[in-house]
């Protein structure tokens, strides 16, 4: 255990330790790690990783390391282990059991053969086998550029000295004992770093604004309470590299003149929560935390409030009333936090994906940062792809990636040979964005133009098979339920958008619904408090603009044309290929369906419930839902 | 979301008062602990019903309406106690559009209980949750802690069974 005082010391541990996460080629040694993030732990990694260790064990050498590790992203794959050989390319074993393992253990790790058929390439969801054996070679990954997951299944997240053996803790030290704050907000302005966690104001500014306001104390905040549904970035930082968070808070703590920060995660995390506990604590063993950090006047401590299941708490005022422990209820700005935040005092607030670019920046400079990305939006964007995707995982493409390029090489297509139809990104502040907008450069401004958000990075597919009413309604009863009450605008008017959608997919709309829902949301938009109302009528508006026709069939025709709206659907048998085999009358739960035997049946529409039974049972799809 | 004080009769015994009575004088002097303390007194019942919320009153200072506003607030506190056996149904976006409504549907038409609801002999709960970030795996559902990837609705009795 170290405890370190200068750059000297600090380079001291980064050396004892940079070998055990870069193998040297002439090394001899073996490292094995195993995803232990909350998806791989679900998908039942760890007597996977316990049946690794134990082989470890008995074999008895020095040189072969078993280690956890986060999310390398690839969800669809789970189980994941990767094994790096010194002097040979990483090998990525996917879909693992533990018996599995300990073949690869057999004849890889101690007999130096690869098992191929294990491997990521052999295994590729879209039933096409490519040629790779390590991730780094897949079409998943070739467009991907990992800066803010860079750590993210490569180092043991709850080893510091794995940290700091990737440069960790580099970027404190150079700031602290080479930087004035004003130097380091200069860095964050020129790097064009915008917030990453929806409405991407730019992170510079906001510590500007902090630092130029006169107080004692000041607060350093993180919203680690992602809140999204689809989205699961934050928690892959938090659990694969929580050192970087704790690293840029620091810094950030500098750069504003403020020695206390907050991180204010989900209680849903709790894989997160325990790693970022293990992370505090090592960083105040080490002196990186506490009092004079590597011996200068500078203090900086770190404390963890768990968020309670609000969505609204992801908006930046009602996190810190839900800090002080409150109801989450956000309030009027101005004042703005950078003023007036957390207990009254000035107050910057960043996500986890913008504090996870920090510490990267101020190593490899602005210019580095502000060289990926488009004009407007530099860097990389985090993406949490899923839905109907063949590859559903975490990607990180430089912005200004094309949708296409995203879905189709990165994501793999739509599965079962469907078509696609619209992706939604920013979750239920965000909008749909149709197939004629594929080639859409991703960045912040290009997703506002054309309805959407970049918000904090879910994106969800979705395939011919969706009715784009039911997903607006789908995301409308999210906010209503989450919405906190306390202006009537978001309180009164997404409860009525949501009646209105009710209305259309029971049948029992009109024309009129579809200009009544557009005003309504126009008044949703520009009256509510907060970022929560502001956003909640996007999902309506657009996919009113871009499947207005859908609304119209359910309006006009009374069909759903996705045959998802089970009020609009009716089933019919055709005739010509109905047997008369009376399987449908005998499986029909309200007897709607008749007819004699070896004769054509008919359904009785009055009576059909839509369950779908006979149309399963029906052997000759004779049957159809239209 | 809407929540209600539940009917069940409250069960607390004095071991469990006296852990509370620790956790507030844990966090006594620390700004905002209202949060904090609701969880752990959560911790310790497994749900925060009026009996629990007084004693955070009396001890504390806080007024009942307050923290009750602020247990009513958070879907995280719970009102009503849990079944024995809880089961968690994802109904994030992911695995909405995968179908987690079916299988929700599933469970009820097999358990009799309604999401949001604990069957009359307290054995089966069934909740809705948000996402709870496992979207390579939609649909996803937990029961008692277990999590079951990419449900089938045909997959759906066997798993129950396996805690009847």
């Amino acid at each position: 255990m170290a405890f370190i005082r200068n750059s000297d010391e600090l380079a001291a541990v980064q050396n004892a330790n940079v070998g055990k996460v870069e193998l040297a080629p002439d090394s001899g040694k073996t490292r094995i790690v195993v995803g232990l993030a909350t998806c791989g732990i679900a998908a039942g990694a760890t007597p996977i990783f316990d049946a690794l260790v134990k082989a470890a064990a008995e074999f008895g050498s020095d040189d072969i390391t078993v280690s956890q590790t986060g999310c390398v992203g690839i969800c669809q794959y789970e189980p994941v282990f990767e094994v790096y050989k010194a002097g040979q390319p990483r090998v990525t074993y996917v879909k693992m059991t533990a018996e599995k393992a300990l073949e690869v253990f057999e004849k890889h790790i101690k007999g130096g053969e690869v098992i191929t058929e294990y491997t990521v390439g052999a295994n590729n969801a879209s039933g096409t086998p490519e040629e790779a054996t390590s991730i780094e070679d897949t079409k998943f990954y070739a467009k991907q550029k990992r800066v803010a997951m860079r750590n993210c299944g490569v180092i043991d997240p709850e080893n510091i000295d794995e940290y700091i053996a990737r440069d960790g803790y580099k970027a404190l030290n150079r700031v602290l004992t080479s930087m004035t704050p004003d130097d380091v907000i200069k860095v964050m302005l020129d790097s064009g770093l915008r917030g990453r966690g929806g409405a991407g104001f730019p992170a510079g500014r906001k510590w500007m604004f902090a630092k130029a306001s006169q107080s004692d104390k000041k607060y350093v905040c993180c919203n680690a309470d992602e809140g999204d549904p689809g989205a699961f970035m934050d928690r892959s930082v938090l659990e694969g590299d929580p050192h970087a968070i704790i690293e840029a808070m620091a810094i950030a703590g500098y750069a504003i003149g403020s020695d206390e920060g907050y991180i204010y995660v989900r209680a849903e995390y709790p894989i997160a929560i325990k790693r970022l506990q293990i992370a505090i604590d090592a960083a105040h063993e080490y002196g990186l935390l506490g009092s004079n950090i590597f011996g200068t006047d500078f203090s900086f401590e770190l404390k963890l409030r768990f968020g309670a299941g609000a969505f609204v708490c992801g908006e930046e005022t009602a996190l810190m009333t839900s800090i002080e422990g409150n109801r989450g209820e956000p309030r009027p700005r101005p004042p703005f936090p950078a003023v007036k935040g957390l207990f009254g005092q000035p107050t910057i607030l960043n996500n986890v994906e913008t504090y996870a670019n920090v510490a990267q920046i101020i190593l490899r400079g602005a210019d580095w940062f502000s060289s990926m990305g488009t004009e407007k939006s530099k860097g990389t964007k985090v993406f949490a792809l899923g839905g109907n995707i063949t590859n559903t995982g975490l990607v990180e493409i430089p912005m200004g990636t094309t949708l296409r390029t995203v879905i189709d090489e990165i994501g793999g297509g739509i599965p079962d040979g469907k078509k696609f139809k619209a992706a939604q990104t920013g979750g239920p502040s965000g909008g749909c964005i149709p197939a004629s907008l594929q080639d859409t450069e991703i960045d912040y401004d290009n997703l506002l133009a054309i309805g959407a958000m970049m918000g904090s990075g879910g994106l969800i597919v979705m395939d011919e098979d969706t009715c784009m009413v039911d997903i607006a309604r789908f995301f409308l009863d999210f906010t209503v339920d989450e919405s906190c009450g306390k202006c009537a605008p978001c309180r009164i008017g997404t409860k009525r958008l949501l009646e209105t959608l009710d209305k259309i997919i029971a049948g029992n709309g009109e024309l009129a619904d579809l200009d009544k829902l557009e005003e309504l949301c126009n008044y949703i938009k520009s009256a509510s408090l907060c970022g929560l109302g502001q956003t909640a009528p996007n999902p309506v508006l657009s996919t009113l603009h871009y499947f207005r026709d859908e609304y119209i069939a359910h309006v006009v025709d009374k069909k759903c044309p996705a045959g998802v709206c089970k009020e609009l659907l009716s089933y019919e048998i055709i005739a010509e290929k109905c047997k008369g085999c009376t399987a449908c009358i005998r499986v029909c739960p309200v007897g709607a369906i008749s007819g004699e035997v070896k004769k054509p049946h008919t359904i009785d529409s009055s009576k059909c419930i839509k369950c779908g039974a006979c149309m399963e049972k029906c052997k000759f799809g004779a049957i159809v839902r239209k | 979301m809407k929540k209600k004080q539940t009917t069940v009769a409250f069960r607390g015994t004095p071991e469990q008062e006296a852990q509370l009575k620790a956790v507030i004088e844990k966090y006594r002097g620390t700004k905002g602990a209202m949060l904090p303390i609701l969880q752990e007194a959560q911790d310790i019942y497994g749900y925060l019903p009026i009996e629990v919320q007084t004693i955070i009153a009396r001890e504390t200072g806080v007024s009942l309406t307050e923290i009750y506003g602020i247990a009513s607030f958070y879907s995280q506190f719970k009102l009503n106690p849990a079944g024995e056996v809880a089961i968690n149904v994802c109904l994030g976006t992911a695995c909405y559009v995968k179908g987690s409504q079916d299988v929700i549907d599933e469970i009820t038409a097999q358990l009799g209980v309604a999401s949001g609801s604990v069957s009359p002999d307290g054995k089966f709960s069934l909740e809705a949750t948000r996402c709870i970030g496992a979207c390579g795996l939609a649909p996803v559902m937990t029961i008692n802690g277990d999590v079951y990837g990419r449900v089938k609705k045909n997959e759906i009795a066997g798993i129950l069974a396996k805690y009847k």
